[in-house]
């Protein structure tokens, strides 16, 4: 017996819908699977994972603190994987955008202006664009690989910003620690309520979603974005230039990553240090696909995402498992949509063996 | 042990309501056929009609859904090509599989065990290729040679495993009409070897030259089988369409009127190594006026359209002027602006994309032309989509296009009323210059006579028409004048009338061949 995949006459639209959905449900079969066989009550363990965290307004804003750059970066990356460019270095390009936008709070602490903080956020966006337009330059100029270099970029924007903030920028009255000196109070993004941390890049990942989603949604330039990422000849028949849409997809994801590297900086951190992300352009990636590349569906599986960071922080302090669990279920959950985004277009086929002639059906 | 067989002459192979089921979509329906030893039978049908399924089961490449197949009597099941080549089954496929950089002989050992040394094998294609009359030279790399020649190392590449019986998807569809001559002669010889030869094609003329028999397929069904000698081209067609076709209509045009179109003196480099260049191509088309392009497959044709599109701008601007403007280095939506339409050959993934609607297809093509009724003024561009939907629907109407659903996704029509709507696009606009590669290729018969009216219509009313087509009879049937592309070099323009099937056949081969057809090419030369 083999299993073959036989492709459909036309997508199924109930497995388009229920795919998203499919995936999480075997994301937690297999999670609780795996608890269990660590020794803990799967259920009790999947509820502190995944429910608990909903019940607090303290950790409600630590997810929107959490979601606000994964939604940000993976709305950019949907445009790029939309127009068939692989943009895998969102984590350099959010480093980079931090580093950029911290240039001023950092060097010239005593400007303090209205301006200061629009200024700092456009910095962190022009910074994390130029960054995510060297993979674009090397893939219209030399034919490189964009997966390769974007990824190759990351490691090189986190080495940059580790070298910064123990050498040149180092805080002089740091005790020798890591980091730069703190914003001051004019460089710090402001909270949204009173009531607790959630601050303003929430509002900037809700704004892109929306507009980007019109873009694809009604604009010439997302049905530029479609033709192109689904056939390029196509797209060259229409007068679409393909080189100009690397460009295009490379740094408005670029400038959307910076743009969430600084808001964190700014808004969660306070100040430069070797670590500022848990991997959320990594992460983003994960949000991307889960949201079916659509900004709306973004802005779900970005809470979606953020849940699995913080109910890992939950289940080590409460549990005590290691919080690299997080990354499981973010590894487990991507695998699951990819697969499960295969039943859309193809349907599963047992194949008995052929030996004997079959005769009639 | 079946010994249902045993009565009437024994066939060779045998298939007994043999059905592909894809999805709910039944692509061979209960499928009849017997191929007797030594005949060379035709498999006759429009495209679509599943004869490519049919042949793909034959092979081992698709698994039947139900049915049978007999081989001499006994009940076989074919799992895999290698498994058909054991039976004693060998085929040409339409689109080659060789590797350009490597030579006849390398990529004829590719298929065979890997234990069997080049020489060996060398030799065994050397001597073959003679006996059948296929020369072929081992060492050639097979980025340098012709279609023709690349189809011989397929079919020796077959005759190697000793076949009964021989399986040939469309071998002509790439071929001079004097190249085709010499692999019937092939096919004769096989056959007087007692070998058995499936010949599918739909050109009507040469399945009544050559075959024995003729199986005729529509839509997954068998229409009839008859001896094809006894047919009359319109008789076969009526089987293979359901229905006569419609003939293509065209007043002889006197005087025509003003230069639409001018080609001169443009030479374009090949962009890759495999590509062809074009040299010094000149041309020149009135309003009135549709000239055909003829040629084999991969002479340029790609390369010449994309070079009148502006796809590829060439360098010189005054090389190409539409309407008398220099356009060589405008864009394609800048040539549009001028009133030129353009078909590209390829449907899928060229002129339209597969997943999405037909108005988005219709904006493809139209968006910068039809800007002011399509877009919203101003930066956002926002797509008018009441606008678009309804400019596709009265498309459809006005080419009968057939469509489930009220906009449904490109991919989802047949190929003949996809290129219905692709071409209906370009003429809703009334282009008064059109340029068109391959216009019915792979369309069925009823579709193509549409379009083929459609393109004569619109040179009547007063737009210049270039045509570039390997198709003879949808030349001769729509050409005012007639040019022929070979090796990126166009001839000049004769009077559609003053062209013999003949001499075409000369131009497309034999302009460059000096050893082989010294005396063609001489002819060919005089042309000029």
């Amino acid at each position: 017996m083999r299993i073959e995949l036989e492709r459909r006459a036309r997508a199924s639209t109930a497995f388009a819908a229920i795919s998203p959905l499919l995936a999480l449900v075997l994301t937690l079969v297999f999670g609780g699977l795996m608890f269990w066989l660590m020794g803990k009550d799967p259920i009790a363990t999947l509820y502190t994972f995944f429910v608990e965290p909903l019940f607090d307004v303290w950790s409600l804003h630590e997810l929107v603190i959490k979601a606000a750059p994964l939604i940000l970066i993976a709305v950019g990356l949907s445009i790029c994987y939309r127009s068939n460019n692989w943009n895998i270095g969102a984590e350099g390009q959010f480093t980079i955008g931090a580093i950029t936008g911290s240039i001023l709070p950092v060097l010239v602490p005593e400007w303090q202006s209205p301006l200061l903080l629009p200024t700092m956020l456009i910095m962190g966006m022009i910074g994390g664009a130029l960054y995510a337009g060297i993979p674009a330059l090397l893939k219209t100029r030399f034919n490189t690989n964009e997966i390769l270099t974007s990824l190759m970029l990351v490691y090189i924007a986190q080495l940059f910003l580790d070298w910064l903030v123990r050498g040149a920028w180092r805080d002089p009255q740091g005790y020798n620690f890591p980091k730069t000196i703190s914003f001051s109070a004019e460089a710090i993004l402001p909270e949204l309520l009173e009531s607790g941390r959630a601050h303003w890049e929430a509002v900037f990942a809700i704004v892109a979603a929306i507009a980007l989603w019109f873009m694809m949604r009604f604009m010439l330039k997302g049905f530029e974005v479609s033709v192109l990422g689904q056939a390029e000849r196509a797209g060259r028949f229409a007068g679409f230039s393909s080189k100009k849409m690397v460009w295009f997809a490379f740094m408005l994801s670029g400038a959307l990553a910076g743009l969430a590297g600084i808001s964190e900086v700014s808004g969660s951190i306070g100040h430069l240090q070797p670590s500022i992300s848990p991997g959320y352009g990594f992460t983003a990636i994960i949000v991307a696909f889960l949201g079916r590349l659509n900004p709306i569906g973004i802005i779900a599986s970005g809470l979606v995402l953020a849940l699995t960071y913080l109910g890992g922080e939950a289940a080590q302090l409460s549990i005590g498992i290691s919080d690299k669990l997080s990354r499981v279920f973010q590894g487990l959950l991507l695998f699951f949509v990819l697969s499960c985004d295969t039943l859309i277009l193809y349907r599963i086929r047992l194949v008995f063996s052929r030996n004997k002639t079959e005769v009639g059906a | 042990m079946s010994s249902s067989q045993d009565q009437g002459e024994p066939s060779l192979l045998s298939v007994r309501r043999l059905t592909k089921l894809f999805g709910s979509f039944a692509a061979c329906d209960g499928i009849d056929l017997d191929i007797a030893p030594g005949e060379i039978h035709a498999l006759l049908g429009e495209n679509g009609a599943g004869k490519s399924t049919l042949v793909k089961m034959l092979f081992g490449v698709l698994q039947p859904s139900a049915g049978q197949i007999l081989w001499q009597g006994q009940p076989v099941s074919i799992a895999s090509p290698a498994q058909a080549r054991e039976l004693g089954v060998g085929m040409v496929f339409q689109h080659f599989s060789l590797f350009e950089a490597l030579t006849v002989g390398e990529n004829i050992a590719l298929s065979l065990d890997p234990k069997i040394s080049l020489s060996k094998i060398s030799d065994e294609v050397a001597s073959l290729s003679r006996a059948y009359g296929l020369p072929l030279d081992p060492k050639a790399h097979v980025a340098d040679l012709s279609v023709g020649e690349r189809q011989r190392i397929e079919i020796v590449r077959a005759l190697l495993q000793n076949p009964k019986l021989i399986i040939l998807d469309e071998p002509t569809s790439v071929l001079t009409p004097q190249e085709a001559e010499r692999l019937f002669e092939t096919l004769f010889k096989l056959k007087a070897e007692g070998r058995s030869v499936l010949y599918i094609s739909h050109r009507l003329d040469e399945v009544r030259q050559i075959c024995d028999r003729a199986t005729v397929l529509r839509h997954g069904k068998v229409t009839g089988t008859c001896d094809p000698r006894q047919e009359t081209p319109a008789s076969l067609a009526r089987m293979m369409v359901g229905s006569d076709v419609a003939a293509v209509h065209r007043e002889e045009l006197g005087a025509t009127g003003e230069t639409l179109l001018e080609v001169s003196g443009m030479s374009v480099a090949a962009r890759t190594p495999f590509a062809v260049s074009l040299k010094d191509v000149s041309m020149t088309v009135r309003a009135g006026e549709v000239l055909a392009i003829a040629g084999v497959a991969g002479n340029g044709q790609g390369e010449l359209f994309d070079a009148l599109s502006g796809e590829y701008p060439v360098p010189d601007d005054n090389s190409v002027k539409i309407r008398g403007k220099a356009v060589g280095r405008t864009r394609i939506n800048g040539r549009r602006l001028l009133g030129a339409g353009f078909v590209p050959e390829e449907r899928h993934g060229h002129a339209a994309v597969a997943q999405m609607s037909l108005s988005d297809n219709l904006l493809l093509a139209r968006a910068h032309s039809d800007r002011k009724a399509f877009l919203s003024s101003g930066f956002a561009k926002v797509i008018r989509h009441g606008a678009v939907k309804a400019a596709a629907a009265r498309i459809c109407q006005a080419m009968d296009v057939r469509k489930s659903g009220e906009d449904p996704a490109a991919g989802s029509l047949s190929g003949g009323n996809l290129q219905k709507f692709i071409v209906g696009r370009e003429l809703d606009r009334q282009p008064s210059v059109l340029v068109v590669n391959q216009p019915t290729w792979g369309v069925d018969a009823g579709a193509a006579s549409r379009i083929r009216q459609a393109l004569i219509d619109l040179a009547n009313s007063g737009s210049a028409v270039v045509v570039i087509s390997q198709d003879l009879d949808e030349i001769f049937e729509v050409a005012t004048s007639i040019a022929v592309i070979s090796e990126g070099r166009l001839s000049k323009a004769y009077p559609a009338g003053e062209l013999s099937l003949e001499r075409i056949g000369l131009l497309m081969g034999g302009i460059h061949d000096s050893t082989r057809n010294a005396s063609q090419a001489e002819e060919a030369a005089h042309a000029h």
